[in-house]
């Protein structure tokens, strides 16, 4: 028997961690790894909150945030990817060309 | 102290240090691979919530396909470690204070606001058989049947704008 508080501080511990990648991190693609942190952070807490109600919609969410970060992570190191063809970098400090 | 906060609390460990792996690992291959660590674990949570079917979903989208798809465009932009830049110095003490304040002021409201929901006992045998399969099959694809096809719309997206931003443009042709 765990409370389910237990559960959604874990969640909030992982989210936490994944903002300060976010906010710290210098490679875009530990930036990403870090969102993707958030969101399984997330679904932790709709799954921990579904089991406690006896309900499946939290689960289904789950599914469709997970095929969204799925499409996400694809587009994401495509343009990762065509940045780096045409910088030939991709510290994200020097990816400041729309600076006034 | 019973078996299951046990494990929770075993799980929970591994699951907060290898998130903390994943951020201060210097190369990032070994972020991705401590990354891959914490999502299996998740997943193992998954389990113990009663939700096979998301555990098996997570494993094989999150652990196995994302993770793929990262440490393909690791090693092919070779962007293992990156110099460190000197912009922003401040940013990063900043960063840290803020990321504390928030763990601890969410963690203060779920443990004194929040009002004690209910516990998560462990998954009986009627939660993990193929009834409760099918009862959640059914949900899906009738209360949540226009969802599933938007999210289906989606992947196609992804898909062809993946294709159109990698492809090699050929001299002459635009």
């Amino acid at each position: 028997m765990v409370p389910v508080n237990d559960y959604v501080a874990l969640s909030a511990v992982l989210f936490t961690i994944g903002a300060l990648g976010v906010l710290i991190r210098r490679n875009p693609l530990i930036v990403f790894m870090s969102v993707e942190l958030m969101l399984n952070a997330a679904n932790l807490a709709f799954v921990a909150f579904s089991s406690v109600f006896q309900t499946f919609n939290g689960q289904i969410f789950v599914f469709f945030v997970i095929a969204v970060a799925a499409a996400e992570v694809a587009v994401g190191l495509a343009l990762l990817v065509e940045i780096f063809k045409s910088k030939k970098n991709i510290n994200i400090d020097d990816l400041n060309s729309l600076k006034g | 102290m019973t078996s299951d906060l046990i494990i929770f609390l075993v799980l929970s460990l591994i699951a907060v240090s290898s998130a903390l792996g994943m951020l201060f690992s210097k190369n990032a291959v070994y972020s991705a691979l401590f990354l891959a660590l914490n999502f299996v674990t998740v997943a193992v949570f998954y389990l113990l919530l009663g939700a096979p079917f998301i555990a098996m979903t997570q494993i094989t989208v999150y652990a196995g396909a994302i993770m793929v798809l990262f440490l393909f465009v690791i090693m092919l932009l070779g962007a293992e470690s990156l110099a460190p830049s000197k912009a922003l110095p401040w940013q990063k003490p900043l960063a840290v204070l803020l990321a504390v304040m928030l763990a601890v002021e969410s963690i203060y409201l779920i443990f004194s606001r929040a009002s004690s929901s209910g516990v998560i006992a462990s998954p009986n045998a009627a939660l993990n058989s193929m009834d409760s399969l099918r009862e959640m099959a059914m949900m899906l694809f009738n209360q949540y049947l226009l969802p599933f096809e938007v999210a289906s719309v989606l992947l196609l997206v992804a898909m062809v704008g993946a294709i159109v931003l990698a492809k090699q443009e050929k001299a002459g042709q635009k």
